[in-house]
């Protein structure tokens, strides 16, 4: 290529360089218009599938309309939703495709099919990477579930679904009064053990707190660690401790009160006194390493008989069955009472119904997936569920009568002697900056770094800028 | 000849320009446009204007994380770039000349390959080994060791005051076999002859280093400082994967991208998120010309 240096009309590395900068701003504009698919999503509807409603189909399911279904593959993994529920399912509409996904990280999978407006029919939204109910509800993607609790039990006609179920299945699963999830798996918490090392040692469950602190020097001077949570990932466990706690101090009202998001919950007396006295449980019995484990590191030391008492839910026995050594018999002891003054009795348990599935409203087939969770509420689908996980569920038909291990027996006893009390709290699932909060605070307090009001003054400082934060959709129970 | 010039060029540029706008630019602006709204993740934003920018100045929790990167930032360069001319040096020229051929010291063909070993491995592998080698108790492989001699175990990444140290560790770790092996391309450009000349007149190893491998590496070593600074401002991984409670002890070890990534996925606040993008964004330009001015200076010819 002959070019002639100065010809005025040359392009020039600078001039090319300059028309490629012209037209990269040119670009821009248009990116500002590129951009409006992806945060849009609103307005369009998906065509909803119906079919005709008929005793045997209340909803009216659209009998060949296939259903997409998301399960969460953690501590009950998927083979309760694919050896029993999509079979019931099946069984009943044999025409519908069930497409099957297990996931561990639910919001990385659905996040964009929410945003892009195809979401799927049925979801299990659990574990460290679930989507905010709370921003779900207020987006307006989640199913109205109120029809399913009205619907005819499939055992019996005669009766509502919402009858078949433990008491407060439902208020745990609502958002102002509207029900949206489904809370499935009867939950417990307290304090777990090995029954076998408590007997080998003659060590009797504590009821006072003079009794379980003598407890714990008993299980320190035999060279075992007496108390321990993990602080890498489950600090969560602790702060379930310490505000159960505190409602036995204080009464429920005190944890209403901080998940109504009250001036001052967080620093109430009673929640004071809790985190005072874990404080000094963690200053003398807990492994100061142990902040820096996960959860299953830690109920591993347990295994090995290396940890006395471990705060969880009633899950563990099943999360851990595969490591647990053979008569190592998991018991739950409820929290101790902290003086003889404390407002509810020393047997109150924290439970409720737990793990949540829900129906998306802008799915192709809201009613199948409805249909669906009618039938995981049947007894069969129930005692299928008991079998697979060897976890009750909240359906009160299929529990009865059935021989748990020992660990869900205990906790199940335990739930049965406590009657009618029986405290829970929401906060967490409404609000998870607010637990996130908590979690860091419950370690810095555990692990010696805070003191209670310091402790109690900082979540409230949280609580009170969500409380401020408009753009937080509220909830109130 | 210049017939046609205008569309063959305008027809190359016209690809790469476009599918820069749409996978560079386009995200750019739309992390603009979003940081200036309440996103949820799920429906229509709203504008909130600067709104996001406001609450970022009062975030403790954002100003931690600047602060670790400040100190990652002077850190990180620094003791890998340290660490990686001496090993070159030590790989390339420290060892006997012979016929005028400079070599390493004995064995640095061996050593060229461990030292590049940790480049190999994805950063997440890398970030799970580290979890053995730091963890707390006696199943740890350092604390194993000093509890077996009877030493109190060291909580690396537990204890507030070492846990960014530990996670700088990993770092520097695994970024220096790659700066070995780009220290010592820019070593091998360089003559022998100034070497040799260097030696005859009576030049010690350490002034052979000061003198002359240092001078005349200079350009790779300005590369070197912005790639690692950049890298300082990333540790996502690591950090996620390692630090205790995501960035913890209470925010001990925690960088932007985490925060961004917590309030984004966990929070489901997109637009706050994308407000503490557009904040990383001016802050990595920033250092990146900074640091090119502040460098600048007249290469060597030879």
């Amino acid at each position: 290529m002959s070019v002639t240096p100065d010809s005025p009309s040359d392009l020039t590395r600078r001039i090319v360089l300059q028309r490629a900068a012209a037209a990269g701003l040119l670009a821009v504009p248009a990116a500002g218009l590129l951009s409006a698919c992806a945060t849009g999503g609103d307005g369009e509807t998906q065509e909803q599938s119906e079919g005709t409603k008929t005793a045997e189909n209340p909803f009216g399911v659209k009998e060949d309309a296939a259903l997409e279904v998301i399960i969460f593959n953690g501590g009950y993994g998927d083979k309760y939703a694919t050896d029993v529920h999509e079979p019931l399912y099946k069984k009943k509409f044999p025409k519908a495709e069930i497409k099957h996904e297990a996931s561990q990280a639910i919001s990385t999978v659905l996040q964009p099919r929410f945003a892009a407006g195809t979401p799927p029919e049925f979801v299990n939204n659990s574990g460290e990477k679930s989507l905010d109910f709370g921003a779900l509800v207020a987006d307006g993607q989640l199913q109205d579930l109120t029809d399913l609790w009205d619907a005819p039990s499939v055992d019996d006609p005669s009766k509502k679904v919402r009858d078949t179920v433990v008491p407060g299945t439902i208020d745990v699963g609502s958002f102002n009064g509207k029900p949206y999830v489904l809370y499935y798996v009867s939950t417990v918490f307290g304090l777990w053990h090995s029954g076998k090392l408590f007997k080998d040692n003659g060590w009797a469950p504590a009821k006072t707190w003079d009794e379980f602190v003598a407890l714990l020097d008993k299980i320190k001077a035999k060279g075992v660690t007496p108390f321990g949570y993990a602080g890498a990932n489950a600090a969560y466990y602790m702060w379930n401790v310490i505000l159960t706690h505190a409602a036995k101090i204080g009464g429920p009202e005190v944890l209403k009160n901080i998940d109504n998001l009250e001036p001052g919950a967080w620093t109430a007396e009673p929640v004071k006194q809790a985190a005072a006295a874990w404080a000094e449980i963690g200053a003398k019995y807990i492994d100061k390493s142990f902040e820096g484990l996960k959860h299953t590191d830690v109920q591993l030391l347990q295994n090995q008989y290396k940890v006395g008492f471990y705060p969880s839910g009633d899950w563990l026995e099943n999360e851990q069955a595969k490591d647990t050594p053979p008569g190592f018999e998991y018991q739950m002891l409820p929290i101790p009472s902290l003086t003889a003054s404390d407002k509810l009795p020393v047997g109150t348990v924290r439970a409720t119904a737990a793990e949540g599935y829900f129906v998306s409203a802008k799915s192709k087939n809201p009613r199948g997936a409805m249909e669906y969770m009618r039938q995981m509420l049947s007894v069969e689908g129930a005692k299928g569920f008991t079998n697979v996980v060897k976890s009750a569920t909240v359906v009160t038909a299929a529990s009865s009568g059935y021989a748990f291990p020992p660990g869900v027996a205990s906790s199940q006893g335990a739930l049965a002697a406590a009657g009618q009390n029986v405290v829970n709290l929401f906060f967490d699932g409404w609000y998870k900056e607010l637990d996130t909060e908590a979690r860091t605070a419950t370690n810095e307090l555990m692990f010696g770094r805070i003191k209670a009001d310091a402790f109690c003054e900082r979540i409230q400082k949280k609580a009170d800028a969500i409380k401020a934060d408009s753009s937080v959709t509220k909830f109130k129970r | 000849m210049r017939h046609g010039k205008y569309p063959f060029v305008i027809g190359f540029l016209a690809a790469p320009v476009l599918l820069y706008s749409v996978f560079v630019i386009a995200p750019y602006a739309q992390a603009f446009q979003i940081s200036m709204t309440n996103w949820r993740g799920l429906s229509a934003p709203q504008w909130v204007g600067f709104d996001n920018y406001r609450q970022l100045v009062e975030d403790h929790r954002f100003w931690q994380a600047i602060q670790h990167h400040l100190v990652l930032l002077i850190a990180l360069p620094l003791i890998t770039i340290a660490i990686a001319l001496f090993f070159s040096f030590m790989l390339n020229v420290a060892g006997k000349s012979s016929g005028g051929q400079r070599t390493g010291v004995w064995g640095s063909k061996f050593y060229r390959v461990v030292f590049f070993f940790p480049q190999v491995l994805a950063v997440a592998i890398i970030a799970v080994l580290f979890q053995t080698v730091y963890r707390p108790n006696e199943s740890g492989l350092i604390n194993g060791v000093l509890m077996k001699i009877g030493l109190d175990p060291i909580l690396f990444l537990v204890n507030p005051n070492i846990a960014l140290w530990s996670i700088l560790g990993v770092l520097v770790w695994q970024a220096v076999g790659f700066y070995v092996v780009l220290f010592s391309a820019g070593i091998a450009s360089i003559p022998g002859e100034i070497y040799e000349a260097a030696e005859m007149d009576g030049a010690s190893r350490v002034t052979l280093f000061f003198r002359v491998t240092l001078p005349l590496l200079w350009d790779t070593l300005q590369v070197a400082w912005v790639y690692l600074g950049i890298a300082a401002f990333d540790a996502f991984a690591v950090v996620a994967v390692l630090s205790v409670d995501n960035g913890g002890p209470d925010g001990a070890t925690t960088v932007l991208a985490l925060e961004i990534y917590r309030n984004a996925f966990t929070y489901s606040k997109y637009g706050y998120a994308s407000a503490m993008g557009v904040a990383l964004f001016f802050l990595t330009i920033t250092f990146a010309v900074f640091t090119l001015r502040v460098t600048k200076r007249e290469s060597v010819e030879y």
